[in-house]
């Protein structure tokens, strides 16, 4: 197989031909905030605007999920310019967070207190006002609980849902703010469905799906 | 419209078309023109004839505004909230609508009068803020506004706000 060097952060490293930029930094033990990006997807939604990264020759920053690596290609995680978009998305996606680590079972493992740590920036934003969803935590379900508030839409439980069932429960609906991962008809994840699986559990970066 | 109905009608459209994911908004924009709207049984068959699963095409249904999940009322509220009319106001005229119909947007009252939507922008800025009832641009409406409208349809303000 055809593989490409690159550098990114100053060290030298191997690649697949064709991967996408943002995989082969996590393979290397290069860390680049992401929530949306899932790596069985052929095209990548590239919707959390959080893996942006400069390459060298190119003026604005790009998103590392969306790019293919490429021989002798530069590039860096640590520009200013880059660290500058991804802190306002992370900013905009905790402005909607219920923020509650010291009583939320993700504390410790969860994905957006490793970005902030990444980002150095505080898991409550600082320029914009709070705007939270309040609605109501699912917890008809024996297995897990599922609290919107605390969703951040990545769609990787909704990817994984379609993955293990013929006929996936969990997808997205409604649009802008009102849109949630939700059941069809927005019904409770109830006692009966969803005994024999909880993938989606394994797969959510934050505290919004949780095993009981 | 009972549920036998529903499913026929339903399948009559169906039939018409190949069990395709890109058929969905055809098939759905035929099912509400024939229903008035998208009952929870015809989505669930629509779902069943194109394989995939009842979520996705709820999410289909509930992102598009054209979609409606209940059955129209006799007279339709369109609420603009472009930008002339955001500013000036129409959040406060879609506020009066909600009270006073008691409803939120994309529902129906009850009795079945009266359906309340959003609309963003219907061309006509220099009324702002503008609500459509059935079809007809009202133009500066303020809450005062939306009780006239509603007497022109028989319906008397609350008491309570009566001084």
């Amino acid at each position: 197989m055809k593989t490409v060097t690159l550098t990114i952060d100053g060290k030298v490293i191997k690649a697949r031909a064709g991967e996408k930029l943002l995989w082969a930094a996590l393979e290397n033990g290069i860390y680049i905030p992401n929530l949306c990006a899932i790596r069985e997807r052929e095209e990548p939604d590239a919707s959390c605007r959080l893996c942006w990264v400069e390459v060298e020759g190119q003026s604005d920053p790009v998103p590392a999920c969306a790019i293919g690596v490429q021989e002798g290609m530069a590039v860096s995680t640590k520009g200013e310019k880059a660290l500058a978009l991804a802190r306002a998305a992370f900013e905009l996606l905790m402005a909607s967070h219920a923020l509650d680590c010291a009583h939320c079972q993700a504390n410790g493992r969860c994905e957006l207190q490793k970005i902030a740590k990444v980002l150095k920036c505080s898991l409550k934003p600082k320029r914009l006002r709070l705007l939270l969803r309040d609605l109501p935590v699912d917890d008809s379900s024996p297995l897990f609980s599922y609290d919107p508030n605390k969703c951040v839409l990545c769609g990787r439980c909704v990817w994984e849902c379609r993955k293990h069932r013929e006929k996936a429960i969990m997808g997205f609906a409604h649009r802008g703010f009102e849109r949630r991962l939700t059941t069809f008809a927005d019904e409770p994840i109830g006692a009966d469905r969803c005994l024999d699986c909880s993938e989606c559990v394994k797969v959510c970066p934050t505290g919004a799906l949780t095993l009981k | 419209m009972p549920g036998p109905d529903i499913l026929a009608a339903t399948e009559q459209i169906l039939s018409a078309f190949t069990p395709e994911r890109p058929n969905l908004i055809p098939i759905l924009q035929a099912v509400q023109g024939k229903l008035g709207y998208l009952p929870r049984s015809a989505m669930q068959a629509i779902a069943g004839y194109l394989r995939i699963a009842p979520v996705d095409v709820y999410g289909v249904v509930t992102f598009y505004n054209q979609f409606r999940l209940n059955p129209p009322g006799k007279h339709s509220v369109k609420v603009c909230l472009g930008t002339a009319c955001h500013m000036k106001g129409g959040y406060i005229a879609l506020d009066a609508w909600q009270r006073r119909l008691g409803i939120s947007p994309r529902q129906t009252t009850p009795d079945r009068e009266f359906d309340l939507d959003t609309v963003a922008c219907v061309g006509c800025c220099t009324m702002a803020p503008v609500t459509v009832v059935d079809g007809k641009p009202e133009a500066r409406v303020d809450p005062t506004r939306v009780d006239g409208i509603l007497l022109s349809f028989g319906r008397e303000p609350p008491a309570k706000d009566q001084k």
